[in-house]
């Protein structure tokens, strides 16, 4: 295995010091470390050191959509993005709704080796919402899963819900929800609100996303379980959580990079690029969702990386499938929405995009401190390039990134996968992780 | 002007221009050969992806009567309905060499997609998508309201004149009407005050940006308001039940609060004039005394369509020179 010396890199970008990586952890740190003499030295001197990142909602589309995505493409995308874990969403076909599935998607990100990739199980049975799925066989797999979602649909049913959040408890799980009031958003195109009235697209309301967190996190409490919201994108959600924990309810949400940064505004010229779901919301959300971030409400960043193949976006907006991607972009939008605007700093953006991620789907060996003996997972960035998004360079399948055309701050120079290489000079170790396989 | 996407994207000068041309074109209506070599050798596709007779026929006698070739494509029947996307029937239109696109569509946006796409070289124009726009109906109603309350109340020439002072009431589900969207655009731009009635579950959530007012109560706004015109929007019956979305309770308690009656009819002005985009449906959101009232102006509507959708395709393909700006 190489060894790795990052020169004078700055860990959450407090102070400089050497790194050395050896035999997948993290060797010795200090100033003036000797390189060993078959070891890779990376200059680091303008670099931030993170710890990998890890998303807790990605959707590799594998099984049953291989042409949006594989689990080999996605995870290549995510070590792009500086992530070494992933969890993959369940609204896979066959469903992850069974200790087969859960364990087929696992073998396959280890297999493809980019990076770690933890399935999440279904909450119900084929995402129905109306049976729990078998959530003790895949906690007890081999792909341990512990985060239950029927992401892309809501658990609505309110006792499915209670028994679901009931039920995990048993294995420390968490039940993500996707909180979408179905009755209220039956056809629902855009954010409901002065551009949907004008645009004739009937509306996705605030409410039908503030009604159910509302709810659950009622259900949390009176059950005593743990709950994590997934994408929440409005300021009345932040509210609600911020709500919770003060009563100290034991629930965790996320936020993800394009409802940090885009608004209903761009739905004006029906370009499908912006359909996506919850949607876009208001100036005032996303300075809500940014205020709820920084503040500690909503505890994590999460990608919500939602491939789809051209012709489900070539098309008018209403026929266009919901989603885009963001395993490439996710970090440099954090970057350039909280770190350049001094709303936070790189060890927020550790605790944001690794360390309570990891925490939240009780994945061990990431979101570790940087020190010596921990595993090396480590994403290395330069905050102060400036890049200009092109999904066709992008190594995702798909196209459908929101920022084409954008420039973004940061890029991500190298990633470490428990020592090794899966990036290096911003480009993707193809060789390296082949031989590893 | 490329295309008509949006009653929205019309500067005065262009709306005025549009009514002016029209008024042109009804001129050679009258005559005894209506149709004129304008548009000879240039190709008109109707493109529908939803029914919609009426609409369909105006666009195609104005396009004939123009000596345009009109080629009729609708959804039903055609590769359409077998799942071929949008994108695959513009680009064989493209390569038939499509002058003009003509699109009717239940998805909003469809035509502005069309336009902004590159899948074809023609000109776009919308002839109604989903609950957005529908900006040829707007034009026709903005012209038989010009024709009537413009110029000494229709007695002289109101070429080059505006809407300006007029009070319109749009009565009826403007949630999910595009004519109501439209009119309100064109209605704005040319000078009129526009007030929406509806009942609250059938106005949208974002309306206070719409530069209209909005009562609930029919009577109120007549009484008050005294509207120099009415315009009555359709109400599908479906939309009263749950499936439907609830909208209202009964279509008895709609027709009490907010259909034109006799009794609504005779507190209006002495000159108030009543439109509606068709079809009727008579005894709910009109009735037969009110639609039939000398006061209506609903045949004559059709007429004008035409006039008007002759008008828009001849700027749009033979205007040379242009006053107006551009929609890409």
């Amino acid at each position: 295995m190489t060894t790795y010396l990052l020169r004078d890199v700055s860990p959450l970008g407090e102070g400089r010091t050497d790194v050395l990586l050896a035999n997948g952890v993290i060797a010795a740190m200090g100033e003036h470390l000797t390189a060993p003499d078959d070891a890779v030295v990376i200059d680091g001197r303008s670099l931030v050191l993170l710890p990998g990142l890890v998303d807790l909602h990605t959707h590799l589309r594998e099984p049953g959509r291989e042409d949006a995505e594989t689990i080999v493409t996605g995870t290549r995308a995510a070590a792009l993005g500086g992530f070494t874990a992933v969890h993959a969403m369940a609204n896979t076909t066959p469903t992850q709704d069974t200790a087969g599935v859960v364990e087929q998607v696992w073998r396959l990100g280890r297999q493809a080796g980019w990076t770690d990739v933890f399935p999440v199980g279904a909450v119900t049975v084929g995402l129905e919402g109306e049976r729990l799925a078998e959530l003790g066989a895949m906690a007890e797999s081999a792909a341990r899963v512990r985060v239950f979602s029927d992401d892309g649909k809501c658990v609505h049913d309110p006792v499915v819900m209670r028994r679901a959040l009931e039920y995990v408890k048993a294995f420390d799980g968490v039940i993500a929800q996707h909180a979408q009031e179905p009755r209220l958003t039956a056809g629902a195109q855009m954010h409901e609100g002065v551009v949907s009235a004008e645009l004739g697209l009937a509306g996705w309301p605030a409410v039908a996303e503030e009604a159910i967190i509302a709810r659950d996190v009622l259900l949390a409490e009176h059950v005593g379980s743990r709950l994590h919201v997934c994408h929440l994108s409005t300021a009345g959600s932040v509210e609600i959580i911020r709500w919770a924990k003060s009563r100290g309810i034991d629930v965790t949400a996320e936020v993800t990079p394009h409802h940090l940064v885009l608004t209903d505004e761009l739905a004006r010229g029906y370009a499908p690029l912006f359909k996506v779901n919850p949607p876009l919301r208001t100036q005032r959300d996303v300075e809500a969702v940014r205020e709820g971030l920084a503040d500690g409400t909503i505890d994590i960043v999460a990608t919500d990386h939602a491939p789809h193949p051209r012709e489900d976006k070539d098309c008018e907006w209403a026929a266009a499938a919901f989603g885009m991607t963001g395993l490439e972009t996710a970090l440099s939008v954090v970057q350039e929405t909280m770190v350049d605007t001094g709303r936070m700093t790189w060890t927020d953006v550790a605790r944001v995009l690794s360390t309570t991620p990891a925490r939240i789907g009780r994945v061990e060996g990431h979101g570790r401190p940087i020190a010596v003996g921990e595993p090396a997972n480590l994403t290395l960035v330069d905050p102060d390039v400036r890049r200009v998004i092109n999904p066709e360079q992008q190594a995702t399948k798909s196209v459908n990134s929101p920022f084409r055309g954008r420039e973004l701050s940061g890029c991500v120079v190298a990633t470490f996968l428990r020592g090794r290489a899966t990036v290096l000079d911003g480009s993707s170790c193809d060789e390296d992780v082949v031989v590893a396989r | 002007m490329r295309h008509l996407l949006s009653a929205a994207d019309l500067t005065h000068a262009d709306a005025v221009r549009i009514l002016d041309t029209a008024g042109q074109m009804a001129a050679t209506q009258a005559r005894e050969i209506k149709k004129l070599p304008t548009l000879r050798g240039r190709t008109v596709v109707n493109l529908f992806f939803e029914d919609s007779t009426r609409t369909r026929i105006s666009f195609e006698t104005a396009a004939k009567r123009l000596s345009a070739d009109v080629i009729n494509f609708s959804a039903k029947g055609s590769s359409v309905s077998k799942g071929e996307s949008l994108k695959d029937t513009a680009l064989t239109l493209q390569a038939m060499g499509a002058d003009a696109v003509v699109i009717r569509h239940q998805a909003s946006g469809a035509p502005h997609t069309l336009a902004s796409s590159g899948w074809t070289d023609g000109a776009v124009v919308n002839a109604g998508d989903g609950t957005h726009q529908h900006p040829t109906q707007a034009l026709l109603d903005a012209y038989t309201l010009r024709r009537h309350l413009v110029g000494d109340r229709g007695r002289s020439d109101a070429t080059g004149r505006d809407l300006a002072g007029l009070h319109v009431a749009i009565v009826g589900d403007v949630l999910h009407s595009r004519v109501a969207r439209s009119n309100v655009d064109l209605l704005h731009t040319l000078g009129a005050r526009v007030t929406l009635v509806a009942p609250p579950t059938l106005v949208p959530v974002g309306v206070e940006a719409w530069p209209a007012e909005v009562g609930y109560h029919l009577d109120e706004v007549i009484a008050d308001g005294a509207p120099d015109a009415v315009m009555m929007l359709r109400v599908q019956r479906e939309r009263m039940s749950s499936a439907g979305g609830g909208f209202f309770p009964s279509p008895l308690e709609y027709t009490r609060g907010y259909g034109l009656d006799a009794a609504r009819l005779a507190a209006l002005p002495e000159h108030a004039i009543v439109l509606h985009p068709g079809p009727m449906n008579r005894g709910l959101e009109i009735s037969a005394d009110a639609a039939d009232s000398d006061r209506a102006v609903i045949v004559e509507q059709v007429a004008n369509g035409v006039a008007v959708r002759m008008a828009v395709l001849y700027l749009l393909l033979a205007g040379e020179t242009t006053t107006t700006r551009s929609t890409q």
